[in-house]
């Protein structure tokens, strides 16, 4: 096998780049260092709701080493606008979803703990930090609206004036007509009320920016932790005002993690680019943990009622779903998106249901603002079906596995009632794959095993769909984004014959600079090493759309994909002239270009190289240079699926949920590095069993304070909380993208939620246990419940 | 961290007169719990003197039927010591599950004992296994030197030199972690020895480490884990947070109590 075979498509290579970061050799924001620095720091708001009746800066601005201090006043001054949401969703009365400013620094309101009220610039960061101390703040505290089941109370306190019941929107997707008609013939209807419980994301990198201004060109330059440069660069350019899109250069450098968070375009970022010009120096802000957690956009966060009509033989009818989804205080980049057509559209899950009704209200509340987080909409919608469907299995006493099976969607491609068209999937593969690798069978005999050691087992099952690589432009515009989410490449080839391929993707932790070096391997037969994967700065790399919703394989590729053909076409021109043979007759195989039927061939270094010297090339025929560019926008999403299995025990003593066994087989289509897509499958299932059984994110009820405001409280998986997962792959290939990729960032921690709960439900004998299921709940639990009887 | 004089005495005798004489001093010793607090400005100490430098307060010693331990002696120096191992290992083992490797090869024991705080591990080993607290100054008995959450007996110019732990016949701690901090939530030193039974409860309580009167009654009767299985201590006066109620608290200070009783054999 040459080398470039064995680090081809499919091939489980080392990460390149995890040698740069495992030796400190990374070059994170922070890393970052521009000459005459200044440091910033941000004055945040300790009420949930106040009015600001006056600020006095006047201290702050002689303290020892400040260079300037900033007020929400000097930022409205100077024109600017505030953070925006760039997708807008409408109510079902037709009114567009109703939204309040967003100012980058606070006016007269703050409105939640952590809202930033000033921006102190100083030599240093204890300067600056220093200095916020002596910012004399007069605030009016107001009550707080925290409670997402009160908020929509006529005498809850506004969060905008603008959003009367602090309702933004009132969403509704399917055919109500439909779904209440398949109700009213419903054998049995099965209810559920579910919480998803609010997330903090927890990068291990915090958000950071350097902001500067080069008052020659009047280019300003960000340094900045975002999964997708070129789109912050246009809405700070198009809608805050900071400066026009081609003065203002935007670079996101290494990145650790962002999980969604870092999509979000931030006050903090804005505030420091726009006042490097103020000051006339850099200005570098990095977050420490506690700022994280405060201020990044939170995840999940929705009460939910469902309702499940089911025939007399346990095929699904209807769907009706109610869903309260917070969003914070102020609507983020997306989060208008997250709860609606993130969320609504995947509830038809694996299933085959005839009629799916859903209504969701976004709310504001005096809150950090909350949108997507790995996943985004869809663990919502997975852990919704797939809680209900457990629970319909139990009330019918139809086995979880056989009730699932019958209801399959079992041809493609299948249009649901939620707007989603499946494109290709084989559900009972990997259902039966997991079942068949977790010994289904064995497990009653495990139970009674674990019972003779005093613990409770249990073992529940999600089938989950997702639907991911965002997205086809036509689709989302249509819903109401205000972007395409298409994807950008270009490719390089140098005269040495190495190349380089910019791409509009972002890689924060995915491994892009392998997996997309393996594809270009795969193509031209050139190992890994002679390609360099350049992403993250709009210097350098056309207009990109980032990295989130899985999409960088299924369309980032692509469209490298598709500029690898425009270089393979060009390349072929070039050999067939050199060695005067017609270009139909050139066949490129393994990085050689034969003509057919002879012994004539040239290496891929000797074309281009002859790319470059051009000598004689036919004129007009044949443009000198080897480089080309796509854009490719996919015509569907992709539809990852599978199923996954979890295996519970009870000690009923503490309550604590050990998980024994955790099996996950997916269907991600080509797989392009096994090894990179195990981690990602990994880290997601890490999060989901996170989210099911450790973390929460908690305000205080009345005074809006951030309880789970540090790792004392906000409870991160450790490896100890965590089994070693057992992985298997099912393949159906995505007819919607060329290379027959679906997206497997964002699976796990979709999928594991259900798998967690429905164990420990399963195991405790109870209809329902609210997320996390934390040993205390647990006991609880233990405590009120009657468990079913061991044979049940 | 606000600014702050930073002084590294060699001497106990110098480290006093530094105490003495400054404004609202504090003392370093591994600093796990006092840097977070600097670093997050919750405190603001005109000097800090670094007790790190004086080589008298690190070292274990056997002697007769007790061990004797400086007060700046680290965790994980107490988890590998073979003295420690052989006479006491329970307290070996206390220490080797103290936070984490980092809080361990930083972390004193007369740091945790003075900071006192009432999830911390050391101070019920202290309580149940009848320790004496050298000072500069004096002997507090283990009973007399814990007055509350983050409050002892120690004076404002008074260091902790050692502690003198008597070997234990029997003895065991069983710590159910908070899940998030990791500190106890619930933890529970039994023993038995020269001073009877004792049962020294850390985590739960509002006002810190307490002993449970009537599980020692019980275990004196009976050395067995069913002898505490249906004690319930009261669930007034237990912290309740979002990890849990006082009532589970109460409840799990009977599970580990009758789990570190079957631990201790």
């Amino acid at each position: 096998m040459s080398e470039a075979a064995r680090e081809g498509i499919g091939q489980p290579v080392r990460r390149k780049e995890d040698f740069r970061f495992i030796t400190g050799n990374g070059h994170y924001t922070d890393d970052i260092s521009r000459p005459r620095q200044t440091y910033a720091y941000f004055l945040r708001s300790p009420h949930a709701h106040a009015r600001i009746r006056a600020i006095d800066t006047s201290a702050a601005e002689t303290a020892p080493g400040v260079v300037a201090v900033f007020t929400g006043r000097q930022v409205a001054d100077d024109g600017l606008g505030g953070l925006i949401c760039g997708w807008t969703v409408t109510s079902k009365d037709g009114t567009p979803m109703k939204v309040g400013p967003h100012p980058i620094l606070a006016l007269d309101t703050v409105r939640y703990v952590g809202d930033h009220v000033a921006l102190v610039v100083a030599e240093t960061l204890a300067d600056a930090r220093a200095a916020a101390e002596l910012i004399e703040v007069d605030y009016e505290a107001l009550p707080a609206t925290v409670a997402l089941d009160a908020c929509q109370a006529s005498d809850a306190a506004q969060v905008h004036a603008e959003a009367p019941r602090n309702t933004c929107f009132e969403w509704e997707l399917g055919n109500k007509a439909e779904t209440e008609a398949a109700f009213a013939r419903a054998a049995r209807v099965v209810k559920l009320d579910l919480t998803n419980n609010r997330l903090i994301p927890n990068a291990m990198e915090p958000r950071a920016a350097i902001g500067e201004y080069d008052k020659g060109s009047g280019i300003y330059t960000l340094h900045t932790t975002s999964q997708n440069p070129h789109v912050a660069r246009l809405v700070l350019s198009a809608f805050v005002g900071v400066a026009p899109e081609h003065k203002l250069r935007v670079i996101a450098p290494d990145v650790g993690g962002g999980f969604g968070s870092k999509i979000f375009i931030y006050a903090e970022e804005t505030a420091c680019v726009w006042a490097a010009a103020k000051v006339g120096r850099p200005i570098k802000w990095t977050g420490d943990r506690s700022e994280a957690f405060l201020s990044d956009a939170h995840g999940r966060d929705h009460l939910s009622h469902a309702e499940l009509a089911l025939d007399p033989d346990g095929k699904f009818l209807g769907l009706r779903v109610k869903t309260v989804a917070n969003l914070g205080a102020y609507l983020s980049t997306f989060s208008a998106a997250v709860p609606t057509y993130l969320y609504g559209t995947l509830l038809s899950g694996q299933y085959d249901i005839p009629a799916i009704h859903v209504e969701v209200d976004g709310v504001y509340t005096h809150t950090a603002p909350v949108d997507a987080y790995r996943g985004a909409g869809r663990p919502e919608a997975t852990y919704l079906l797939e809680r209900i469907v457990e629970t319909a299995a139990r009330e019918t006493g139809i086995d979880p596995a056989e009730i699932r099976r019958r209801n399959f969607i079992r041809s493609f491609p299948h249009q649901t009632p939620v707007i989603m068209n499946y494109d290709a999937g084989d559900y009972q593969a990997s259902l039966d794959a997991a079942l068949e690798e977790i010994d289904y069978r064995g497990f009653a005999a495990r139970k009674s095993e674990a019972a003779k050691r005093g613990k409770l087992r249990g073992i529940g099952i999600s089938s989950y769909i997702e639907a991911c690589g965002l997205a086809p432009s036509a689709a989302v515009g249509s819903l109401g984004a205000g972007v395409g989410l298409w994807e950008s490449a270009e490719v390089r080839v140098n005269p040495t014959g190495n190349v380089e391929v910019l791409t509009g993707s972002h890689s924060h932790g995915q491994g892009h600079e392998t997996t997309f070096a393996q594809l270009v391997a795969s193509r031209l037969g050139i190992p890994i090493s002679n390609v360099e994967i350049v992403h993250g700065d709009t210097d350098k790399v056309q207009f990109g759309m980032g990295t989130y919703g899985s999409r960088s394989g299924a369309v980032g590729m692509s469209a490298i994909d598709k500029a690898l053909d425009k270089i393979e076409a060009k390349a072929k021109k070039i050999a067939a002239h050199l060695m005067e043979a017609a270009v139909e007759d050139i066949t490129f195989e393994n990085g050689a270009f034969t003509v057919q039927g002879t012994d004539k061939s040239l290496v891929w270094a000797e074309v281009s190289l002859a790319a470059y010297t051009a000598h004689g090339f036919p004129a007009g025929e044949i443009e000198p240079g080897l480089k080309e560019g796509a854009f490719y926008d996919p015509t569907n999403f992709t539809f990852p699926a599978g199923a996954h299995i979890c295996e519970v025990e009870v000690d009923p003593d503490t309550g604590i949920a050990e998980i024994v066994k955790f099996v996950a087989v997916d269907d991600f289509g080509t797989i392009i590095n096994p090894m990179i897509v195990e981690g990602q499958v990994h880290g997601g299932i890490a999060q989901g069993i996170g989210q099911a059984l450790l973390e929460h994110g908690v305000y205080d009820p009345t005074s809006g304070q951030l309880v789970t405001g540090s790792y004392m409280d906000y409870c991160m998986p450790r490896a100890d909380d965590l089994p070693s997962f057992t992985l298997g792959f099912t393949k159906t290939i995505c007819p919607s993208n060329p290379l027959g990729m679906k997206g497997c960032g964002e699976a796990g921690a979709i999928a594991s939620p259900p798998a967690v709960i429905n164990a420990v439900t399963d195991a405790l004998g109870i209809r329902d246990i609210e997320m996390p299921a934390t040993p205390a709940r647990i006991w609880q639990a233990l405590q009120s419940a009657a468990p079913r009887a061991a044979a049940e | 961290m606000y600014q702050f004089n930073y002084e590294r005495p060699k001497t106990l005798a110098d480290a006093e007169a530094l105490l003495a004489k400054a404004d609202d001093p504090k003392i370093l010793a591994g600093g796990q719990t006092l840097i977070p607090t600097l670093k997050q400005r919750l405190a603001m100490p005109s000097d800090l003197i670094d007790i790190g430098g004086i080589k008298d307060l690190d070292f274990i010693r056997a002697e007769g039927d007790a061990v004797m331990i400086g007060a700046a002696t680290r965790h994980a120096k107490v988890a590998q010591s073979a003295d420690v191992k052989k006479h006491n290992p329970a307290l070996a083992a206390l220490a080797a599950g103290i936070g984490d490797p980092a809080v361990r090869h930083m972390g004193t024991l007369g740091g945790s004992i003075a900071n006192n705080d009432p999830a911390a591990d050391y101070p019920a080993a202290c309580l149940a296994l009848d320790a004496k607290i050298h000072t500069t100054k004096r002997l507090i008995e283990a009973d007399e030197f814990f007055k509350g959450m983050f409050e002892t007996a120690l004076q404002d110019s008074e260091i902790i030199k050692e502690v003198t732990f008597p070997h234990p016949e029997k003895a065991a701690y069983m710590k159910f972690r908070n899940p998030a901090s990791r500190y106890a939530m619930v933890g529970v030193f039994v023993s038995k020895g020269p001073w009877g039974i004792r049962v020294a409860v850390t985590g739960a309580g509002q006002n810190g480490v307490f002993r449970v009167a009537e599980m020692e009654e019980a275990l004196a009767k009976n050395w067995s884990p069913d002898a505490v299985a249906n004690i319930k201590v009261p669930a007034r006066g237990l912290n309740a947070d979002l990890h849990g109620t006082a009532e589970y608290r109460a409840h799990l200070v009977t599970v580990m109590a009758k789990r570190a009783v079957a631990a201790a054999g």
